[in-house]
């Protein structure tokens, strides 16, 4: 059903915002809607492979519109992320070292 | 250095992305990770065709129960316990000889999900949702479906508030199946309008 699981965790994201009100499902399904047009306009090829990659990019710009978070934010987080995968040892829990 | 082996693979972008978003919302406390967990759970493990199967094959069996499913379906499949997320209002439509229903989603992907579980791959591929309202015959065909001229093809475009199921026909030879029987011979195909159910004792579909 999932073909990684990222792709589960950003589906669980979304029906949870939705669930708890932070968006409606109406709004849900217009940005992800927009985002399906948006890779057809570009031209790329869709065969449902990437719908997952789509979902996620509306889930960004829905958390963005709606002031749950921000670009500059989630860009610094993944970053984050990135940098505790390079500097843990293999076997070791990932977790993000911030110092906040 | 040696010991860079040691350290752990960086997931692709698209994984990091989605960690970022999670971490920082279950951060702020918009989400609870024990709950997106059983999210996950739920779709992965207890929901899919089968819920609508059941469905189908109550309505074969019980035709009070299918009058009661054709006139308001989200409560006659509530009846059986399915419900919730992208199943709040329910639409059946139900196949007969000269009629055959088919469903898309031409904007993203709305899917009954109680019943049929999340959609297949090709359901949310561009050419599908494009074509099945243009050229619904040529894309049954290519499901190995080849409906008589006569028969009218409707088609049954889904909104971020209708799903559709549809009724497939009982097919011939099932009189003497029980219902859980019946169940088993729906597929989830049937119930989208991509297939018909066959026939257990000839395989050919209805």
């Amino acid at each position: 059903m999932f073909a990684e699981p990222w792709q589960a965790q950003a589906f669980a994201l979304a029906v949870t915002l939705s669930g708890q009100g932070h968006f409606t499902w109406k709004e849900w399904a217009g940005a992800l809607a927009g985002e399906l047009t948006a890779a057809e306009a570009r031209g790329e090829s869709d065969d449902g492979s990437r719908y997952y990659h789509h979902w996620v990019a509306a889930l960004e710009r829905l958390v963005t519109e709606k002031g749950l978070s921000d670009a500059p934010v989630l860009e610094e987080r993944k970053a984050a992320w990135a940098d505790a995968y390079r500097h843990t040892p293999h076997g070791k829990p990932v977790v993000l070292g911030r110092p906040d | 250095m040696a010991d860079d082996h040691e350290h752990q693979t960086v997931p692709s972008d698209i994984a990091l992305r989605v960690k970022a978003l999670e971490s920082v919302l279950v951060e702020k406390e918009m989400v609870d990770r024990a709950e997106l967990d059983a999210v996950v759970d739920t779709y992965e493990n207890r929901i899919g065709p089968r819920n609508g199967a059941r469905v189908v094959a109550r309505a074969w069996t019980d035709p009070v129960y299918k009058a009661r499913l054709l006139a308001n379906a989200t409560e006659a499949i509530a009846e059986l316990g399915y419900g919730g997320a992208q199943g709040e209002h329910m639409v059946v439509v139900e196949n007969a000889p000269k009629v055959h229903n088919l469903v898309v989603c031409t904007l993203c992907s709305c899917y009954p999900w109680p019943t049929l579980g999340l959609p297949p791959v090709w359901y949310k591929s561009a050419g599908y949702r494009s074509r099945a309202v243009i050229d619904p015959r040529g894309v049954l065909r290519e499901f190995g479906l080849e409906p008589p001229d006569d028969v009218e093809i409707r088609v049954w475009d889904s909104t971020a508030e209708i799903r559709y199921l549809v009724l497939p026909e009982r097919p011939a030879d099932t009189e003497h199946l029980t219902e859980a029987e019946l169940a088993e011979l729906v597929t989830r195909d049937s119930m989208i309008g991509v297939a018909t159910v066959a026939s257990p004792r000839t395989g050919d579909a209805a």
